[in-house]
Parts: structure tokens; sequence; C-alpha cells
């Protein structure tokens, strides 16, 4: 789930998952294996839809030019 | 053939080809390209989009061409007498022998002030780099996690793009790298903010903002160096600090232009409602997909059930009556109502569906799938 375009890639998957199940050339126990994958992304790109609040950070820099990332005020 | 260049003690005379061939060259590398102040006289313009024209002062004068390619980009042909400053260089036109200034951009000197010049000459500097160049444009990631936003602490544009941000895809990161977008200093921490955002370890996509103010304070977004800095940042860019009809050269150089920072955030993350609704399709198509690859088993179980019926029927004299009634009962089950039945999936450790005996040996492990979950099993006599 910390993969930057886990996202993406299972909604990639469930697509090719449907496209398959709507397919007629797959038997049952491939579909059952393949709507269980489904499930299985279905259920982790929808947790990671409503998973977490807005985090709002923000950059200081110093005369260097290092820089701190800390919480930013609202 | 010839291949050596003419030269002074060579015994023969020189080509008129060979002889001009040379000032040209002579020519060219003399001043490269350089702004020149004059008044246009003599233009003409051709059906084909080119113009000539002499551009003189009170004691010379110099005949020049413009391009179609680059005439293109001017409103209209300058009248008889405008001031002008040219940026362009010299050559020879072989033909005719005659010197030509090409000349590639041309403002009016009324009404440009050194800004615009500068300008301008930031924008031939830029240009040569190729970083106007299409090929440049990175597309922007599909869903980002983190979104770095160049933008004054201050400014009404912040506001807006926690707001917009917020609304459209609630599980963003924000991340903030506060700078001065108008005033002297604005161009220095300009480019100290960019470069900070190549710092950020985990950050997907830049959103460079700037809300309102006056046209000249513009001027710090056509800046060379901040300018350069967008174009070396490691994650894609949207600009959002031109106006709608005066589009800054940091505009041009990052990967996609925004008319306000509101659609630079609406650009930069996709819209949660609209995911899920996406979603929810996938979902309900992936029951059906399954559903309807069930249903073909049920109905072989259900020609099989209606033989078997058949059969008892026959023996027992039962009615045909009663033999439709089941296979109608058959035909509504569900069809998770297989597994319901009794009937269950017997499955070897990779998933596989036992079919034949000989798929287990004795002593092999495997999982009966029943109606309401999994038991595990093992075989205890072999094929016999």
């Amino acid at each position: 789930m910390s993969e930057p375009d886990s996202l993406s890639a299972d909604l990639r998957r469930l697509e090719e998952i449907v496209r398959q199940l709507e397919s007629d050339d797959s038997d049952l126990d491939c579909s059952l294996t393949l709507f269980e994958e489904g499930v299985v992304r279905l259920r982790a790109a929808r947790e990671r839809l409503v998973e977490a609040e807005t985090r709002i950070q923000k950059v200081l820099q110093d005369a260097a030019g290092q820089i701190r990332v800390v919480d930013f005020e609202e | 053939m010839r291949s050596a260049r003419p030269s002074a003690d060579r015994p023969t005379a020189w080509s008129v080809t060979e002889l001009v061939n040379q000032l040209r060259s002579a020519v060219e590398s003399s001043v490269g390209r350089v702004w020149v102040r004059g008044e246009v006289s003599s233009l003409k313009v051709y059906g084909s989009g080119h113009w000539y024209f002499t551009l003189r002062d009170a004691e010379s004068c110099v005949r020049c061409v413009m391009w179609k390619t680059y005439t293109s980009k001017m409103k209209a042909p300058p009248a008889e007498g405008t001031e002008v400053f040219i940026l362009g260089g010299p050559t020879i036109w072989e033909e005719r022998g005659e010197l030509r200034m090409t000349v590639q951009v041309m403002l009016p000197t009324a009404g440009v002030g050194l800004q615009q010049l500068g300008k301008e000459r930031v924008r031939a500097a830029l240009e040569k780099d190729g970083l106007f160049d299409p090929a440049r444009k990175r597309p922007l990631p599909e869903f980002p996690r983190a979104l770095a936003i160049v933008t004054s602490e201050d400014g009404a544009a912040l506001g807006d793009i926690i707001i917009v941000a917020k609304r459209r895809w609630p599980s963003i990161r924000l991340v903030i790298v506060p700078a001065k977008v108008q005033g002297e200093d604005a161009p220095r921490a300009l480019v100290r903010a960019l470069k900070a955002v190549n710092q950020l370890e985990d950050v997907d996509l830049c959103v460079v903002a700037r809300g309102g103010g006056a046209r000249e304070d513009l001027a710090t977004f056509d800046e060379e160096r901040v300018c350069r800095a967008v174009a070396a940042l490691r994650v894609p860019c949207i600009s959002a600090v031109g106006h709608e009809t005066d589009i800054s050269l940091t505009d041009l150089v990052a990967d996609v232009r925004a008319a306000t920072p509101s659609a630079a955030i609406e650009m930069a993350l996709p819209d949660r409602a609209e995911c899920l609704r996406h979603l929810g399709s996938l979902g309900s198509r992936l029951a059906r997909g399954l559903s309807r690859r069930t249903a073909l088993v049920e109905a072989r179980l259900a020609r099989t059930g209606d033989r078997m019926q058949v059969a008892m029927a026959r023996r027992t004299g039962e009615p045909r009556a009663r033999l439709d009634r089941l296979a109608g009962q058959l035909e509504a089950l569900s069809p998770l109502g297989v597994l319901a039945r009794g009937y269950s999936v017997a499955q070897l450790g990779d998933g596989t569906v036992v079919r034949r005996r000989a798929q287990l040996p004795a002593g092999t492990r495997f999982t009966l799938r029943v109606s309401d979950g999994e038991v595990g099993a093992k075989s205890e006599r072999g094929t016999a």
C-alpha cells in the first residue's frame, strides 16, 4: 500500500479482471481466483480512497538552504 | 571538384560564389544575434506571409527580411515609419550578393518598456536552449500522493488551494514551500523555494501559484533564473501565475499552465467522488461477471439434475408436473446456491480444482470449499 502508484495499479488490474470475467474464455476455478483477487483489490482501492485526512506541511529553510518539514497551522 | 577554400596566393581568380560564400560566413559570425532600434520603411507583405522591409535611422539603413514563422506571431505589420526594436542577425543573400538582416522578433518602441525588451531577450535565450520544446513536457501523475505548493504564505492563492485540494482528493499531502512572489526579493526567494522542492524526496508534483496582483509583478515570473529553476524541477510542474491575457515565461517552461491556482489543483488532483463511482461500477461488473460464469456451471448441473430426475421419475412413476417444478426451482437458485445445495469444490493448495482421482495421491492435503467457508482435508486412499 505504500507504493506511490498502487492505487493506479489496483485500478488497472481490476479493469483487467473484470474484462476477463466478462469474456467467455475462463473456466470456473480460474474465475473464482480472479473474483477473489478482484475483491481484494477493490477493497484496497476503496480503503486508499477514503483513508487519510488531508495532511498539510510546510517547508522551513535556514540560511544555508537546509530544509525542515513541519506541520502547517491553518 | 573544389574542396579547398580560395586563398590569396592561389594563382587563379575566385569565383563569385566563392567570394560571396566567404563574405556570408564573415558577416554571419560578425555580430551574431542582436537587438537593433530603427524605423521601418518600404515594408512589403507577401502572400507567402514573409515581410521585406528596410530599417533605417538618420544616417544608415539595412534591408531586412522576416519569415512567415516569425511574422505569424505578430498581430499586424507595422505602419510606415514606426520605430521598432528588432532581434535578428545579418547574412548575405548569395543570389544577389546583398546584405540582409534576418529578423525574428519585432517590437514597436512605443509602449514597450525595458521590461518587455528584457522579457523578449530571456524568451529568446530559453527558446534557444529548447526549454519551450513540447517534447520536454512531462505527463502529470494519475494519483499523486504529495504535492509541493510554491506560493506566498499569506496570499489568497494558498487558501483556495487548500480548499480545493481537500474537496477533490482528501488523502493528499500538501507540502507548502513558502516564497515571496512579488517585489525585488521575489526571484531569489522563488529560486530558493524551487530548489527546496527538489530536496523533498516523496513529492510527485509541484504547483507554482500566484493569486491576482498587478501585471508589473508578473516580471518575477519572466526572470530567467526563475524559469530555469522551474525547468530544473525533478517532478512535473503546473504553473498558475499568469493572467488570462498575459502569459509569463514560467508558464511556458512549466509542463502545464493553469489559469488560476484553483484550476491548477483541479488539474493536479483526481476527483475522489468520480473515482469512487468508477470503483462502484467495477465492483458490480465483477459480481455480474462471476455470476454469469457460475450460472453456466449451474445450468450444466441443472441439466444433469434433470436427467437424474427423469431417471428417478421413470422408476418411481412421479408425474411430469413435479419434474417441471423441480427443474424450475433449480433454475431459480442463486449462483452461490450451488454450494449451499451441498455441492462442494475441492481445491489443491495452489487453488487448482480437483477433477480427477490422479490429482489426489494418498496423503494429499486439499481444501473443501463449502457454502459457508473452507475445510482442510486429506485424501486417505490413492488412485485405485
